[in-house]
């Protein structure tokens, strides 16, 4: 059996301390020993993007991290990005009118993945948009509603 | 058309309510299968066959049970569960029975073939566990495509069934048909074959199961269509009574049919929980459902159809094989492909004459099971390239072929004994090629570039009731749904639906048409489902009936608790019980003295709290069950496609440039989600016409173990769809409703085919089998332009 490993996080601001397995995973230990479930697991090959997490505010594929490589890192997940007490930010109110999402289960990594390159690229366009939506697999949607969710929070944030 | 539309004239039937289901799920609140973690819960994972065909000569899982972190390995001998068995009834010349072991135990048939079931603290112990088997087999020969399994030598997958073939099916042959064959000025032939595919939930399969002991309970939660199936199976595998076994679905990410049959894995966890007394989860691994999972769609078709001089169809004749894989699937067996496929195929189409044979064979690949549209992607395709065909023979545009084909007059009773339900056929077809006229795109196509324009026309039965289940002679008649309404003190009610959203937004779309038929906001109704101790029974979501049929006994239910609670106001009001209605905001009041009302809650307080001012010979409690079954054979959606592709001649590759959706589903409860419904199907439609394909080698192995082979298509492949409605009420729902949930899969690979064939015009090339190989487009333009000389 592998060896236990002391490894310290920040997730979603907050300092966890966990013994795992070097072998362990990111979206395992955000899932399963965090008890963050919103990130989810499609493929653990790197190909759907449903884990998708902000790792020092770039969109990282949690599967294919294990948790020991981002020690000193900034981690977020879909858990921080509504308010506090609840209310859904501009971008998750977007997915919901445009009707961004069916059964929800690759919505949290298209959530991550969006608020990532929107804070690095505020003025993109509708096509780089597309683009970047396109690095994530959706089952149910067809992708166009993803995009004018992400296109009209882009706007939003914009003209506000 | 993306700003939210709310309340249309008032009602919540038609407006394009924000759902339900989304602030939980966009939070990461949402509560998947793996999300479960249960105290003291142990991991699954299966040992599997690495071999397409051959017998078991040992499992062997001592060392499995060394490995650090395993709590426990059973191979089938260990936990000696039944069978399961999907059943039709029909001769023994028609369909075989075959039997789907939980865990292999003599013989494995397909390369993923689960054969033992290990148990450790965590996953990954789990799968150290797994690689720790040793299993000896004696390899038996595969048989690996349809062809070969039909060959009078073949080897034989299942003992029991001669030439591989499952079920041999001649539904329809209309007298005199080789005559209409003979004497027809113009006859057409199509043979095609379309590839496997997975259906692929973004979310693969998985299971949490306990026995609980003060309910004396195995719970079961697992991310299943079909609840109420699941318990039946498991407690006849696990030798239990129905009444211990509960299935509990949480969200569900997408199911697509696949989650639409009782599996194997599901069962084994079960079992090993009950044998533990611990709870063990089994999350599928996404090569497991690449190479192990449900299956789809690999036919072959060879169709004639003879038309007169003025391209109307005369006759129809039909072999179709589907190549099943490795066993029949619960509970709709290995004659969901054939069956579906002789029954519908005529489609949209006036066709006098019509014979079918329709065929399952086995072979050693993963078993397949339904997927969105079940055969009517590939026998649509098939109508629609003969269509495309006779026009080019007869010199004739294919939008007016069709045109002269499609039924036009309502009630239609087909050579296939189905009643069409009234539709739009031909309207649908108009607008489509108007919108894509009037949009430029002809000219467009009549430019230097290789562009082509493809239509498909299709309708799809979508309210099954028990009748047309019942034709098909499946020993479970699927049709019915029933509906439990309970309204609670405070007058608000919880209503329970046998169906199963899995992304299809029923928390909000039931909830519309409850709070329509009571007069209620939607804030006020909870929707219950996937709980089989709560929920009487039911079929679960698919062939897109839970609007039509849990919708209907949904409304059915409302109304009846609607005239309980105007039963009970009138007593206390002092008037005839025909003098009240419903008030639209909660209440019930009188009709001619509108200010004279009392609330739900009002009600509700008497109904409970204060019985003795109930009338006489009405019991406390406010509640209503009801029951719905489709009379006739059927609702009928339909749509049109119009599609629009640029062929690269230097690559080969088809790019879409503009999808048109003309349909028509009855009344759309709301919108935005029919539009979501559509949108999504075509994008499977679209996979399944241009990218995703399973593959194996010679020996059975799977080619497409991970996401990296198998192309799934990305925001970048899929275009902007315009979506436009046309509404035929449906006659035979209570909601008006038809089902909408697989119109886009099955409309979307004709048209781009047919899109793809208008492209290679001038090339004398006409491909016929999907996905379309970029190869076989690169080598038709290229050959045309060696032939043109330049
Ligand atoms: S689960 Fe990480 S990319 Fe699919
Ligand atoms: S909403 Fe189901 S996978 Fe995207």
């Amino acid at each position: 059996m592998s060896e236990i490993q002391l490894v310290e996080l920040t997730v979603n601001g907050e300092r966890r301390d966990l013994a795992i397995e070097p072998r362990r995973t990111l979206v395992d230990v955000l899932r399963h020993d965090l008890g963050l479930t919103g990130t989810h697991v499609g493929c653990e090959h790197g190909i759907c993007g449903a884990c998708t997490v902000l790792v020092d505010g770039a969109p990282v594929r949690a599967c294919l991290v294990f948790a020991a490589q981002v020690e000193d890192a900034d981690i977020r997940t879909v858990e921080s990005l509504a308010a506090p007490d609840g209310s859904l930010s501009d971008l998750q109110q977007e997915f919901s009118a445009h009707h961004g999402l069916q059964c929800g289960f690759c919505t949290p990594g298209f959530l991550m993945l969006a608020q990532g390159f929107l804070a690095e690229r505020p003025d993109a366009t509708k096509e780089e948009i597309r683009e970047v939506v396109a690095s994530n697999l959706c089952r149910c949607t067809g992708y166009q509603t993803i995009v004018e969710a992400v296109d009209a929070c882009a706007a939003r944030r914009r003209s506000a | 058309m993306n700003e939210p539309r709310f309340r249309r004239d008032g009602a919540w039937v038609g407006a394009s309510v924000p759902r339900r289901e989304d602030p939980r799920l966009l939070a990461g609140r949402g509560r998947f299968v793996d999300d479960i973690a249960l105290p003291a819960m142990l991991h699954a994972q299966f040992v599997r066959s690495t071999v397409a065909h051959g017998r078991i000569v040992a499992v062997d899982l001592d060392d499995v049970r060394t490995v650090p972190g395993v709590v426990a390995a059973f191979s089938a001998a260990d936990l000696r569960l039944g069978d399961i068995t999907a059943l039709l009834d029909r001769p023994p010349h028609e369909f075989v029975a075959t039997s789907m072991p939980v865990l292999a135990h003599d013989k494995v048939r397909f390369v993923g073939e689960p054969m033992a079931i290990v148990i450790a603290r965590d996953p990954y112990a789990a799968e150290d566990g797994v690689e720790a088997a040793v299993v000896e087999y004696e390899d038996l020969e595969p048989v690996v495509t349809d062809t070969a399994a039909l060959a009078d030598d073949a080897p034989l997958v299942h003992a029991e069934a001669q030439r591989n073939t499952l079920v041999d099916v001649s539904l329809f042959a209309t007298e005199g048909i080789d005559d209409v064959f003979a004497d027809a000025p113009c006859v057409v032939r199509v043979q095609t074959k379309t590839g496997r595919q997975n259906a692929l939930p973004l979310e693969t399969r998985g299971v949490v199961a306990h026995w609980d002991d003060r309910d004396e309970q195995l719970l079961v939660q697992t991310n299943t269509q079909i609840p109420h199936q699941v318990r039946t199976v498991l407690a006849s595998c696990a030798g239990l009574a129905e009444k211990q076994v509960r299935v509990i679905v949480p969200d569900m990410g997408g199911g697509f049919g696949q989650k639409c049959v009782v599996g194997r894995e599901e069962i084994a966890a079960a079992a090993a929980a009950l044998r533990l007394r611990r709870p063990v989860k089994w999350i599928e691994d996404r090569r497991d459902a690449l190479t192990a999972a449900f299956l789809a769609r690999e036919q072959r078709y060879d169709v004639r159809a003879a038309f007169d001089a003025d391209g109307r169809i005369l006759g129809l004749d039909a072999d179709v094989v589907c190549d099943m894989g490795a066993y029949s699937c619960y509970p709709f067996t290995a004659g969901i492909e054939p069956l579906m496929a002789s029954a519908e195929m005529p489609s949209v189409y006036k066709v006098p004459a019509y014979r079918v044979r329709g065929r399952a064979v086995t072979t050693n690949k993963a078993p397949t099971g339904p997927y969105r549209g079940v055969s009517r992607p590939q026998y649509v395709m098939v109508m629609e390239r003969l269509m495309e065909r006779a026009a080019r023979e007869l010199g004739m545009d294919p939008v007016e072929i069709r045109r002269r084909n499609v039924i036009t007059v309502f009630p239609y009773t087909g050579v296939n004994r189905i009643t069409y339900d009234p539709g739009s056929y031909r309207e649908s077809l108009d607008l489509c090629e108007r919108v894509l006229r009037d949009e430029g795109w002809y000219d467009v196509r009549d430019s230097d570039r290789v562009i082509g324009i493809g239509y498909s026309c299709f309708s799809e039965r979508t309210g099954y009731g028990s009748g047309a289940f019942a034709q098909r002679k499946m020993q479970v008649v699927p049709g019915f749904d029933i509906s439990e309404i309970r309204m609670d003190v405070s007058g608000t009610v919880s209503v329970t639906t046998g169906t199963m959203s899995h992304g299809q937004s029923h928390e909000t779309t039931m909830a519309q048409i409850v709070a329509d038929r009571l007069g209620l906001d939607i804030a006020q109704v909870k929707i219950v489902q996937g709980d089989t101790d709560r929920i009487t029974y039911g079929f679960g979501s698919f062939a897109s009936r839970s609007i039509t049929i849990g919708g209907s006994a949904v409304a059915a239910a409302s109304e009846k608790l609607g005239d309980q609670l105007r039963e009970i106001a009138a007593h206390l009001l002092e008037v005839d019980v025909d003098s009240t209605e419903l008030d639209g905001a909660g209440g019930i009041r009188l009709r001619d003295d509108p200010a004279r009302r009392l609330s739900f809650a009002e009600l509700a307080d008497v109904a409970y709290l204060r019985a003795h001012l109930l009338p006489k010979g009405v019991g406390p409690g406010l509640s209503a069950t009801a029951s719905f079954d489709v009379a006739g054979d059927g609702t009928f959606s339909n749509a049109t496609h119009g599609v629009v592709v640029e062929l690269d001649p230097g690559t080969g590759g088809v790019e879409i440039l503009r999808y048109v959706c003309v349909e028509d589903c009855g009344v759309a409860i709301n919108p935005q989600v029919v539009e979501g419904q559509c949108r999504g199907g075509i994008a499977q439609g679209i996979a399944g016409a241009l990218f995703e394909q399973v593959t194996y080698d010679a020996a059975g192995q799977p080619l497409a173990p991970s996401l990296m082979e198998y192309k799934v298509p990305t925001a970048s492949e899929i275009p902007d769809i315009a979506i436009h409605h046309l509404e035929t009420p449906c006659a035979f729902t209570a909601n008006g409703a038809k089902g909408a949930g697989e119109g886009g899969t099955i409309g979307a690979p004709a048209a781009v085919l047919n899109a793809v064939n208008d492209a290679l015009r001038d090339t004398g090339v006409e491909l016929d089998d999907t996905p379309i190989a970029r190869e076989a487009v690169h080598r038709a333009l290229n050959s045309a332009l060696e032939g043109t000389g330049v």
